[in-house]
Formats: structure tokens, sequence, C-alpha cells
């Protein structure tokens, strides 16, 4: 009998007795206010992310310096260019450099200040990863209110790698120590850019 | 690579720029305000700079008992470790409870993801089908593990087919229990861990004594002295902040160079056939995004049927777990990216015999968040490494000996089923009630020393015949030589050696009710 | 109303004050209470140790003392505990479901079946900590443990706010468990007897004079740690405190 055969006939020899329907999970309450934009900038600073308006005649001000001071900036959106074109990247290795990545999320959530990528949007996934830093576009309108309303969306059952990144990479695995940038991204920033 | 290619003394500009300073710990948010996420402490936990050797774990021996006890007690003869141990973990706990007490639904949650996964359980060769069919769908290779040497065997054939000689991953609890690291190391694999928790207990040769925190027992002197050992970092620079950077760069030339990449699994979607990590370090999505083939060990007890019942479990598990509304990542891996490779093993590994124990196979339901091994008085003064087995704490107490029944027999006993354990479980498995009835089966299957049972039946026969309790009891003198109920018998006197023992009473209320009550009755 | 008054063992043999206290409060409050003369023990050591078999007939000797009366109320969380959850090794005849189901804790039985609403002659000037025993506060549901998200509620505080002038401390640790863990204490003595160390230092840091609990066990574990560490705290039954003892 294969692997595959014997786990599931000891399976069906073990179930145990009773009667155990799927629940229905009911519509929770969201736990925000009606201001979703103020809701999620206060969680994802919480979470040890930054938010930044854009400037009116710059949208990246709020992250000028940081991009003024990276040697490579890889960028996965239209409004900047960046110096390393991740379209053109043959294996995930070649982005270990990269300074500063910035990307734009699907959609942000008000409850945990988290936002949500997909290979679409990273073009590279490892560079969400392997860049010093992470520079986030939201549009405001993309805010859902918690995490239920999330998993709602389609993204999850349609691509091949969606994530929820909520702030930087972390660890307090010594002595709980809180630090940033544990073996990803040592800040993330979010500027609440429309589409 | 060598310790030389390592080590960040030796090479320029290792050390970030944007790394602490050791006067500064703390990360701060935006507005200057300390942080807290993650799994940090709510307050500094620093273990006075006084050097006490680290306490080691239990003494494994084959298939004999294991002393948890043994252990334990020298645990608590390192009282720096274990006063930073229980602190820290007990200030989880705290934070816990301030995120829980923050959801009015909590209780409601608590309900509804131990009833889907009761039903996941009771239906789990329908949902793994259907997983299997996804995930071939998607592109995905599937394969079944019966138990961890058959899950080994499988991992290195893919290894092999792919000539992979070195391989990146993240945190798993399934990996520990097959015996993975040491089982590719005989095999000429090289396994590097990238949690940072994880990766320390792997360059100390030790196994994790927490399934979140794998070395939460460790202070960070303990971690300068193994990485000084192993990663030529500053024996004299216990800063955390120097000693996470160093691990970061050293890790990083193995990730870029990795052959392979694998995970663990919190959750399994059938519906999608996704796998599902949650971690802070962001590690388990560089060990699934870097090396050009990428394996995730699953479980199968971690299938849930849709990706909406995600909104109840990912709610759940960091918040039990840390008291942090959610993982720094939630990571949904669902087919591979283009020009790799993906592979998924199930491993059983005796689940589907533990899914038949009647009274134990809601332990199935475990989504390994650590909340009741932060709650747990005995635990956190134990440490995870006195229980000698891949899970510790009390939910190891009721999954272990379904491994081993004469190796584990002694952990159930290391509890005292105050019941913290199962309040705080965020899938509602009856924890202390289980370690209850752990106890009846290995006393029914003579798993118990013969003279604790002996000494059972002693007190048994005493305390079911009036007359000869009385005679035992009965004079308040002799009473105190014969203490009921827990010292009755017990030949060692360990009560008196830790307490004073209780004054002797100038007589018993059985005494006192017969000259006061009774004086009328002629009895 | 008849009142079978269960006498724990240890109650018994170290704390007859709580026995006799016990029985002067429910008289007071007018009960017809009767002592059965042969009781023991409720076979809790050994169901605990997982000893079944060996618990049986100490179980059928319980139940055999205590099947006469409406109710059966004894001064202790943790042998009530046993008495309705765990008293399983004899076959469940009527007689023994009536017993378990009648058996009541102190605290609760006057909180929720007496429901005493005043205890004039009680006065108990003193700073005090409670110690909720684990079987009576998660077991038995004495009150909402931390851990749970719900509203508060706590019988045994609800009774001691009864009590002219006490004035009750907070722990740190409120419900952590203090160790005893019937034969834990004597299986494991060196984390049993660490967490009673933590457990008075906790109640010496809040300042606390007297420890009052509704379980003589845990009492006797911490009243022995307190004394080993030199600690003036002093413990005593809520027994005692709410039948007017002067302290």
């Amino acid at each position: 009998m294969s692997a595959r055969a014997g786990i599931l006939a000891a399976i069906r020899a073990n179930r145990p007795a009773g009667d155990y329907p799927l629940p229905t999970v009911p519509d929770f309450t969201p736990l925000v206010g009606d201001d979703l934009v103020a809701e999620f900038g206060e969680r994802l600073k919480r979470m040890g992310g930054r938010v930044a308006e854009p400037g009116s005649a710059d949208v990246f001000a709020g992250v000028r310096e940081r991009l003024d001071a990276a040697k490579v900036v890889a960028s996965a959106v239209p409004e900047l260019a960046g110096n390393r074109d991740l379209q053109s990247v043959r294996s995930p290795q070649e982005v270990e450099d990269v300074d500063v990545a910035v990307v734009r999320a699907v959609f942000g959530i008000a409850e945990t200040g988290s936002v949500l990528f997909t290979q679409d949007e990273l073009i590279v996934n490892a560079v969400a990863y392997l860049a010093q830093h992470l520079v986030v576009l939201l549009d405001p309108a993309d805010i859902l209110p918690n995490v239920q309303a999330a998993y709602r969306r389609p993204e999850f059952a349609r691509s091949a790698y969606a994530v929820l990144h909520t702030g930087p990479s972390a660890t307090a695995d010594i002595e709980g120590v809180l630090i940033h940038g544990a073996q990803g991204v040592r800040s993330l920033t979010v500027l609440l850019v429309p589409r | 690579m060598s310790v030389e290619d390592l080590n960040p003394r030796a090479r320029d500009g290792v050390i970030h720029p944007e790394v602490r300073a050791p006067h500064d710990e703390s990360e701060r948010a935006q507005d200057g305000g300390r942080l807290q996420h993650a799994e940090a402490a709510s307050k500094p936990i620093r273990a006075p700079q006084t050097r006490e050797k680290q306490p080691r774990g239990a003494k494994v021996r084959g298939d004999r008992p294991i002393d948890q006890a043994e252990a334990a007690e020298r645990f608590l003869a390192a009282p720096l470790h274990q006063a930073a141990h229980d602190e820290r973990l007990w200030d989880l706990r705290k934070k816990r409870d301030a995120s829980a007490h923050g959801i009015p639904e909590w209780e409601e949650l608590r309900e509804i993801a131990s009833a889907i996964k009761a039903h996941t359980l009771t239906h789990l060769d329908h949902y793994l089908e259907q997983f299997e069919a996804a995930a071939k769908a998607n592109g995905v290779h599937v394969h079944w593990a019966t138990d961890g040497a058959d899950h080994n065997r499988i991992v290195l054939e893919i290894l092999r087919s792919h000539g992979a000689r070195t391989l990146v991953k993240s945190k798993s609890m399934l990996t520990e229990e097959c015996g993975f690291r040491h089982h590719m190391a005989a095999n000429g694999i090289e396994i590097i861990e990238t949690d940072l928790g994880e990766r320390i207990q792997q360059l100390d040769d030790e196994e994790p004594s927490h399934i979140v925190a794998p070395a939460v027992h460790k202070t960070r002197m303990d971690v300068a002295e193994v990485f000084a050992k192993t990663l030529g970092t500053d024996p004299d620079n216990d800063d955390a902040h120097y000693l996470a950077e160093s691990q970061r760069e050293t890790t990083r030339p193995y990730i870029l160079k990795a052959d392979a990449g694998m995970t663990g699994c919190n959750f399994a979607i059938a519906e999608t056939g996704t796998v599902v990590t949650c971690t802070n370090e962001g590690n388990a999505d560089l060990s699934g995004n870097v090396p050009p083939l990428q394996i995730h060990s699953i479980g199968i007890e971690k299938i849930i049927p849709k990706v909406e019942h995600l909104g109840v479990f990912i709610r759940l598990l960091s918040r039990s777990a840390l008291g942090s509304p959610i993982t720094q990542y939630t990571s949904h891996f669902r087919g591979p990216r283009k020009g790799t490779e993906m592979h998924m093993v199930l491993v059983d590994n005796g689940r589907s015999a533990r899914l038949g124990l009647e009274e134990f196979w809601t332990s199935l339901k475990c989504i390994r968040c650590g909340a009741c091994m932060n709650t747990c008085p005995v635990y956190r003064r134990s440490g995870g490494l006195s229980y000698g087995a891949t899970y510790s704490g009390p939910i190891g107490l009721i999954i272990d000996p379904t491994f081993n029944k004469r190796k584990y027999s002694t952990l159930p006993f290391s509890s005292t089923m105050n019941g913290s354990c199962t309040n705080v479980c965020p899938v509602k498995i009856n924890i202390h009630e289980q370690i209850f009835a752990w106890r009846k089966v290995l006393v029914e299957e003579h798993q118990i020393p013969a003279l604790k049972q002996g000494m059972m039946k002693a007190a048994g026969a005493v305390l079911s015949r009036p007359a000869a309790y009385r005679a035992a009891i009965g004079a308040a003198d002799s009473a105190l030589k014969v203490l009921p109920r827990f010292a009755v018998y017990n030949p060692l006197n360990t009560w008196g050696k830790k307490r004073e023992m209780p004054d002797a009473p100038r007589q018993t209320f059985h005494a006192w009710y017969k000259q006061n009550r009774m004086k009328d009755t002629g009895r | 109303m008849r009142v079978g008054l269960f006498v724990p063992c240890y109650v018994d043999a170290f704390e007859p004050e709580v026995g006799i206290a016990t029985l002067e409060l429910l008289e007071r409050l007018g009960c017809t209470v009767e002592y059965p003369f042969d009781q023991t023990c409720c076979g809790q050591p050994m169901t605990n140790t997982g000893c079944h078999a060996e618990a049986a007939a100490t179980e059928a000797l319980f139940v055999k003392n205590f099947s006469g009366f409406d109710y059966v109320v004894a001064p202790s969380g943790s042998c009530v505990h046993q008495v309705r959850e765990h008293l399983t090794a004899i076959p469940q005849t009527e007689e023994v479901k009536h017993v378990r189901a009648s058996t009541y804790e102190l605290v609760e039985f006057l909180h929720d079946v007496l429901k005493v609403e005043a205890l004039p002659w009680a006065e108990f000037p003193h700073k005090v900590a409670y110690h909720g025993n684990c079987n009576a506060l998660r077991g038995i549901h004495h009150a909402r443990p931390s851990e749970i998200v719900k509203p508060f509620f706590s019988k045994p505080l609800d009774l001691l706010r009864l009590v002219k002038g006490v004035e009750l401390v907070d722990l740190a640790r409120p419900d952590e468990c203090c160790g005893f863990g019937g034969t834990f204490s004597v299986f494991e003595p060196a984390v049993s007897a660490k967490m009673g160390y933590d457990k008075v230092a906790d109640q010496n840091r809040a300042g606390a004079e007297y420890v009052v609990s509704a379980d003589s066990s845990c009492l006797m574990h911490q009243k022995g740690c307190a004394e080993r560490l030199g600690l003036p705290l002093r413990y005593i039954h809520i027994a005692q405190v709410l039948n007017g003892a002067a302290a």
C-alpha cells in the first residue's frame, strides 16, 4: 500500500465518532473607526512601520532622503524609475544588493496595519526581503477594515504567492529585545498614493 | 564557507550603520514611542550581567522515562536564567491577555476555530484529497510521508534529484519531530536554520525549548558565547543588536547560495492548495522565494477548508502567541515561481493514529501558538528542555506520550493541572483534562513507577476504611507523621525540605466534633 | 434543608478550626448540618495520580456517607471538583449521580444556594490578598479567570465584601497557581516550592497582612513557604473570616 493510501485508510478507520458540522463564520463588526486611513496608519506604526504623506510636488518627499542615499533602487511602480530593472532580473539572487525597493500594495488592512502583495506587484518576490528597505505605495481607497474582509478578497485563491507585510522584518529572540531587520527589510514605509 | 568568511569582525561594514547602539535597545516607532510588537518584551528584561552557566535539558537515555523533575531542579539552580525565563514568558502571557481583551468576540472566535478544526479533523481524508488535487492543479509536486523517516527520505530524494547540497529552512516543529536536521547532516546535506532563535539552537547543537521562541531559555550572554564560538563574534559583546546583526550577515550568504529552501506550515488551505506560514523575520519568505527549489513540510492536521477561515485563525494565532495583532509576515505559497519547482510533503507521523484516541484526538487541533507554555507556571520554572521531547509544556504533556508511551510516561505528571493552559488555548483544547486522562491511561498500562502506584494503593486502603483512617490520623501527633492527602506514605518527606511543616493542632475536627457535639448521643 | 458536612482529611487533621467555622457558619445561616461520622476522603489523591482503581473504595465510602442529604457542603474547591468532575471510578448509579450533583463548595453554596447578602457578625480589619484555588477558580467557576474575555465576577470576593473592614490588595499575578497541586508537591518538590515562594513573594509585595482562600491545602503550602522565607504573612480560610474570626 502506498503511503498515501495507508494514511487515508488510517484516517478513515480512526475517524472520531460524532457530528461536527463546519460552522458559519459570522460577520464581525470591525474594531476600527470610520477613518480607515488614520486607523491603518496608527496600527502600522505600532507594528514598527512608517507612514509618509506624499508631498504636493514630489510623491516621494517622505522617503526622498532614503532614496537619495541609496545606491541601488529597484522600483516596481510606474511612479518611480529606479536604477534596477526588476523585469529583467533572471534570478532572485541578483537583487541582493538592492538598498530600497518600491512596490505597490494590492490593499491595506486597518485592523492590523498590514499590506498585501502578490507576485504581480513584486515582480521578483525576493526583492521584498533582500532589499534593505521597503517603500510601499498604497491607495487610501484600498484600505479594508479588517482581516476578515481581507480574506474574502480573490487574490489569495488566484495568486501563486500572496503575502501580508505588517511593518518590517523583526525579531526579539534574544531576551525580548526588539530588533528590526532580522532577516528581511530593516524598514517599511507606506506612502498613501492613489493609483 | 569557513568561519573566517563569516567572521563579522573580519569584514568591513558588516555591522549595518542602522544597527542600534547598545545603550538604546528597543526599536522606536515613527513617533518615538517604544515598540513592543512581534515577540518583544513590554519592558526590558535584562538578565543580570553575572555569568551563570546555562542549565542544560533533561538527560535522554533511549526509551527510559524522562526525569523532568530532575532537569527542572537544575534549571531552578540557575536562578538568573530561571527568573529571566519566567518573567519573559509571563510578559508574553500578559501581552496576550491585553490583546485578547481588546476583542469583544474573542471567546466566540475560539469556539469557531475549535469547531472548524473539529470538522476538518473528522473529515480529514476528504480535505487532504481536496488539498492534493488543488496543489497538483497549481503545478505543485505533492508527496505523502507515513512517518518522520519517510519524510526525510522523500526530501533527500528531491534534493538529490536536483543535485542540491545546501538547504535553508524556516522554523518547523514538524521537522524537529522528524529529526530532519540530523538525518540530512548524516547524508551530506548542509541545513541552515534561518529563524534567529532556531539558528542559535542549531549552532549550540541544542533542541528548541519553546515552539515560538526557541532560545527563550538563553540569556544574551549565552548567545554571545555560542556566536563567539561558531560565528567568530566578539565574545565580550553581548549586545542583542550586534548579535542579531551578526546572525543576519552570516546567514545571508547561505540564503543566496542555497540550492533549496524549506518551510513548515501553519495552515494548509484545502480549497486552494495553499501553504500559509506566519513569521516575524520574513525568513520563510526568503527560504521560499530565493532558492530555485522549494519544499514545504506539512503536518496533515494543518489543513483548514477555506481561505475565509484564515480570517478566524490569523486573528487568533499571533495574539495568543505574542499579544501582537498579527505576525510581521503572513505568507501564502500556492504555486511555483517561473522556472522553479515546488514540492509539498504531507506528513502523518502518528497523527492518523492519534485521531483514533477518543480522549486525545482534539490535541490535533493545536495551531502551535505556544500560549499554553507561556502561561504554564511549571513550564516557566522548568524550561522547555527539561521535558526532553520535541513538544514541551502543557501541549507537550498530551502529545509526547503518543510518540513514545514509556519515554514520556512521566510528563503528564509534571503539572499541577491548574487549567490556565486550557483557558488560553485559541482552539479550546481541554489540555489539563487530557493531562488528567493521560495519567489514568499510563497507570492502566503500567507506565508509572511501582513505588508511586504502591503508595496510592496503600492510601486507598486506608482512606476507604474509617477505622484505619482514624487510627492513622486520630491522634494529633501521629497525624504529623502521616501527613494526609499529599504526603501519606511518602518515604522521602520532600515536603519538609522546602517548606515548614504545619503545626500539629490540639485535636482533629473529628475529635472536636465527638467531644462537643455528640455528648448527648451517647456514641 | 439537610446539609451534610464534608470535612476533607487534611482539614480534619491540620485545620480543625476551618471545619468548625464551616459548621457554625452554616448553622448561623439556618441550615441543619449533619457530620457523617465515618467520612474520610473524596479519593482525589489517587485519581489525580491516575490511580482510579485504587480510589474506587474511597469513592464508594464517600457516596455511602453522603447519599441522604439535600446538599453536601465542603470547605474545599479542590475536593468538590473531584466529587463533581472526577468521582468516576465506581458505577454511576442514581445514588452516585445525586451525591455528585448535590455536592457544593462552601463559597458557592453561600453565594448561589443560600444567596447570602449580609454577614453582620463578620469583621476583619486587615489588608487581604485573596488566593483562588485553581480547581475552585477554573474547575467550579468561583470567578472569571484572567485568561477569559468575559465580564468579571467573583463569588468569594462578593462574600468578602460583606465583611466589615476587609481591604483587598491586588496581586501582580492574581490567578497564578501556587504550586501545591496535590501529589505534585511531593513528586516535583523543587518546582512546587519555587512556585510557592513566588506566590508568597507576590502577596508580600502587594502589602497583604492576610491571605484568604477557600482551600486549606493551598494555604498550608503557602504558609510553609512564607515561613521558610521569613515573610510576615498570615493565612486563614475564608470560612473563618466569614464566620467572624477576629484573627
